[in-house]
């Protein structure tokens, strides 16, 4: 198991040098010199000369690139060209609104999901089955930003319920936050947990197919004990899959909706330097995220060992 | 037993009926995702004929309800929504047709060359697995941040995205059919390379290739929609799906069918890309489901 994890942390590494670089090339990707589309049209040659020198694209392209990883190793990112600070202050000062909100989602998901699929898959080719399949393909048809907006719409402007948009600091009491972050989670949580309900469904189905199952119910056990005692704990395994690959889209999704929602995380933050074409911001952000999928990633796979003890590593 | 008695399932239906097209209307909910999937394709094709001009301006006759005149109202300035939606419905097409093309054609040629050429593999399948290290609205976001917005960037980011999923999925059967004895019999023919892989390879790799256009054409509308809803897809005088979305967002209190229609038009397109792909999951490919579907589903 130790020299299992070791190994895939290892693995990581080169993964990591590929998005390190994915993230170098995209700033060079701009057609043309990125000092002079960050400086904008109306800007001198001796302002462009100096973000070219502030940003260090004067220096050759491998000389950049090592400089680059160098950086990179000692956590430093680079600063901000509009905000004026280091990125990873920037992005400290972002990240609660996201962490918070894509936890609250996840937790939606699973408790929405996970019943929708075992009762599914319990009640198969019934109508209850049927109806919560369609609503879950449904679910899967909408994009998050949308299903915000809806949310929006009935919640806020007709039913008054909760605000219209916002996000109140922890700072402020974790009362106030879960209220401003009710919608945006739901928007988010209620997709992913169409997923993990499609999932869980197929997976349930599948173990309850296997023997030992037909075996349970030979030797007299009540369905109560057989589904949600012996099937549901091995269906659990693909299920807790595809909620780790959730939770990574989840992270992302947050960086849609916290548009719709206005709130002021990596989401928010990331965008406005596309817009503002503050490179260093986008580099960051997107290595930053990239790096906490690549983790989540990593830690489905090992939380495999631990729900499945026939998984055995080499 | 008498089994020869009843006809097989699947080859009943007229006769003169392609076997693929029975196959394929058999099961209802596929059925009903290609009727979805023609109604878009209608629209979208005609969308010169049905709409009207999606950039003629009214602002005395701004946000107006829907009506007779405006079947889905007008925007902030005026502008007919349902000739924005119909065209909407063209661009996305366009971009799903364009990004399923080109990430297929990249993705494909990726496979094929790290899936034959063991020693390729390494590094092509590296930067695949590099690229897919980010997530997906991500990586587009980041790639548009660099190529600026238009439309045939906007094709270009998603396709970037999303082709090292296709070549992924096509190493993994070149993997398999490879070892084949009649891929070893060409071989032993002196069958050249070129001819090995695209007469005997790569037809025998399609079907899992096919099931993943339908889902990667439902994640390029998402995707186009998603990034033109930030502003930071297409020019904001394109009229698509997710710029409209972002202008009514702005008046949603005053004319909520600036995001409902274009909404339900999203919602519709997914559902019926996600029927007809699950549709043609079971028939091409029933080995696979439950997971790597979904897996493939999500990008």
């Amino acid at each position: 198991m130790k020299t299992y994890i070791a190994r895939r942390l290892l693995a990581l590494i080169p993964v990591a040098l590929v998005v390190a670089t994915v993230s170098f090339v995209l700033i060079h990707l701009a057609p043309g010199d990125p000092a002079s589309v960050i400086a904008g049209p109306d800007a001198s040659a001796d302002d462009v000369q100096r973000i070219q020198r502030q940003l260090g694209l004067d220096a050759p392209m491998p000389v950049q690139l090592v400089r680059w990883y160098g950086r990179l190793v000692q956590g430093d990112l680079g600063q901000s060209i509009f905000l004026r600070k280091p990125v990873t202050e920037a992005i400290h000062d972002r990240v609660e609104p996201t962490l918070l909100l894509t936890l609250f989602a996840i937790v939606i998901a699973i408790v929405i999901g996970v019943p929708a699929g075992v009762l599914s898959a319990r009640y198969h080719n019934t109508a209850t089955d049927q109806a919560l399949m369609v609503v879950a393909l449904l679910g899967v048809s909408i994009p998050n930003f949308l299903l915000g907006l809806l949310f929006i719409l009935f919640f806020s402007v007709w039913l008054g319920w909760f605000p219209v948009a916002g996000y109140s600091p922890l700072e402020y009491g974790w009362a106030k936050t879960l209220r401003s972050l009710v919608l945006p989670a739901f928007a988010l949580g209620l997709v992913q947990s169409a997923l993990i309900a499609r999932i869980a469904r197929s997976s349930m189905l599948d173990v309850l197919r296997e023997q030992f199952i037909t075996a349970g119910r030979a030797k007299g056990l009540g369905e109560r004990a057989v589904v949600y005692k012996h099937a549901l704990k091995n269906a659990m395994i693909p299920t807790v899959t595809i909620i780790g690959i959730s939770f990574a889209i989840l992270i992302s999704g947050a960086v849609v909706v916290e548009t719709v929602f206005n709130i002021p995380g990596l989401g928010r933050l990331i965008i406005s330097a596309v817009l503002r074409r503050d490179y260093p911001v986008i580099q960051g952000v997107v290595l930053c995220i990239a790096f906490l999928y690549m983790l989540i990633n990593l830690a489905v796979d090992l939380s495999y060992v631990l729900f499945d003890p026939r998984v055995r590593y080499q | 037993m008498s089994v020869i008695a009843l006809p097989h399932p699947e080859t009943t239906g007229r006769p003169g009926t392609p076997r693929w097209l029975v196959l394929l209307t058999r099961r209802k909910t596929t059925l009903v995702g290609a009727v979805i999937m023609a109604v878009m394709l209608a629209v979208g094709v005609l969308a010169s004929v049905i709409g009207g001009d999606p950039a003629h301006m009214d602002v005395a006759g701004r946000l107006a309800a829907p009506s007779r005149a405006h079947w889905f109202g007008t925007d902030d300035v005026g502008r007919d929504v349902w000739s924005r939606v119909v065209y909407g419905a063209r661009l996305s097409l366009l971009v799903g047709v364009a990004v399923v093309g080109l990430s297929f054609l990249v993705g494909m040629v990726c496979g094929l060359v790290a899936g034959y050429y063991r020693s390729l593999d390494n590094v092509v399948m590296r930067v695949m697995d590099g690229l897919m290290a980010f997530p997906a609205i991500v990586l587009a976001i980041a790639l548009m941040a660099a190529l600026g917005p238009s439309v045939i960037n906007v094709i270009a980011a998603i396709a970037v995205v999303y082709s090292p999923r296709v070549a992924r999925v096509v190493r993994g059967s070149v993997l398999v059919i490879r070892e084949t004895s009649y891929v070893e019999a060409a071989r032993a023919l002196g069958v050249s390379d070129v001819v090995l892989i695209g007469r005997h390879i790569l037809p025998n790799c399609l079907s899992p290739v096919i099931v993943q256009a339908s889902f990667v054409f439902a994640a390029a509308v998402l995707t186009e929609a998603a990034l033109s809803f930030l502003g930071v897809g297409v020019p904001p005088y394109v009229p698509s799906w997710g710029v409209i979305l972002a202008e009514g967002r702005l008046y949603i209190q005053q004319a909520p069918w600036l995001v409902l229609y274009p909404g339900a038009a999203i919602m519709l397109t997914i559902f019926g890309l996600n029927l007809f792909g699950d549709g043609l999951r079971d028939l091409l490919d029933p080995k696979i489901r439950g997971l790597a579907t979904e897996r493939q589903r999500v990008g």
